[in-house]
């Protein structure tokens, strides 16, 4: 029974220390309208944390993120297009902190690697299917089969 | 010929891992300046040593500068201060140093404290040059020619082998060309 209280107890600690990094970080912006708010949201989520390895703006805490929160807010109360504040973000962090880069000369081996794999991938299969069909055509010359038969045959009386 | 074709894959292999191996010992969290080959951003703020002093862009231009970001809560930077006494020491470069989102009299006392490295001071309270420079941590440090173009950056504690091995044959070799 204690070891279960405290068990309790230790749980519901874990679950204040849970709720208290989720609500470290909620910054308190007002929009003009939706449509300001929908385009805030969706570039704190496809922004990167240049600082953090792998967590959007909106998840980190790290100062920079906010810093970057708070100018993407103010570039979108401006009235800013979400490629024109990406473009500002790149110009100065890079092309780390956008999720989905530019397809240009250092990106196309990402951007077109996995289909090329993918339709190498296909191709080998297809080939090495059709090589095996071919093959298994062949597997009894002309007089195996005429022995094959013969044998057959000889079983039939037998029986 | 069959059996050049079964060679293929272990060749395509072996070329992954060597792609693959060589990557292994980078360090993630080191980032390209997106800022290199561009001129340093425009900006108007105060010395730390005197709030009434305006310094500028154009104050970083006529020589080679090496600009510091520290700050006063970052512990890296309390490492690498004795490093940037001796550069001064050496008086092959100037530095600046640009204090960032720091608290301007523990800034001056940390200087005091500790000695003063740097010609004068950007105090940047806000973040805002860093921002435009594309500071995301102290320390930092850049290379700025005389043309007032960041060359390089150092992410990270600048000591000794830094300072031999990647900035002083940098700062000599544009000191040379300007």
């Amino acid at each position: 029974m204690m070891v279960k209280f405290i068990s309790a107890r230790v749980f519901l600690c874990i679950l204040f220390l849970v709720s208290a990094c989720v609500q470290a970080d909620i910054d308190v912006y007002e929009f003009k309208d939706e449509a300001q708010h929908a385009q805030y949201q969706q570039l704190a989520k496809e922004l990167r944390c240049p600082k953090c390895q792998n967590q959007n703006i909106a998840d980190s805490n790290a100062p920079i993120a906010k810093d970057m929160r708070h100018q993407v807010y103010q570039m979108t109360l401006e009235g800013k297009s979400s490629s024109e504040i990406v473009a500002f973000m790149v110009d100065r962090f890079g092309e780390f902190v956008v999720y989905t880069p530019r397809f240009d000369f250092s990106t196309w081996l990402l951007w077109l690697g996995p289909a090329v794999i993918g339709i190498l991938g296909v191709l080998v299969v297809v080939l090495m299917a059709r090589r095996k069909v071919e093959s298994s055509d062949s597997i009894l010359s002309a007089e195996e089969s005429e022995k094959l038969k013969k044998i057959l045959a000889e079983d039939e009386t037998i029986s | 010929m069959k059996r050049l074709l079964l060679i293929v894959p272990l060749v395509l292999v072996v070329l992954l891992l060597v792609v693959l191996g060589s990557g292994l010992g980078n360090d993630p969290t080191h980032l390209e300046s997106a800022r290199i080959g561009k001129a340093f951003p425009a900006f108007k703020l105060t010395a730390l040593e005197d709030g009434n002093r305006e310094i500028t862009e154009s104050d970083l231009k006529g020589d080679v500068f090496l600009v510091n970001v520290w700050a006063t809560w970052c512990p890296s930077c309390k490492a690498e201060h004795p490093y940037l006494l001796d550069i001064a020491r050496e008086q092959a470069v100037t530095l600046i140093g640009m204090n960032y989102k720091d608290d301007s009299t523990a800034a001056m006392g940390w200087l005091k404290r500790l000695g003063n490295p740097y010609r004068f001071t950007i105090s940047d309270p806000q973040g805002t040059l860093g921002f435009d420079l594309g500071v995301y941590g102290a320390p930092e440090t850049y290379v700025v020619d005389a043309n007032g173009v960041v060359r390089y950056r150092h992410v990270g504690a600048v000591d000794t082998r830094v300072w031999n091995e990647t900035l002083k044959p940098l700062i000599i070799e544009l000191k040379r060309r300007s």
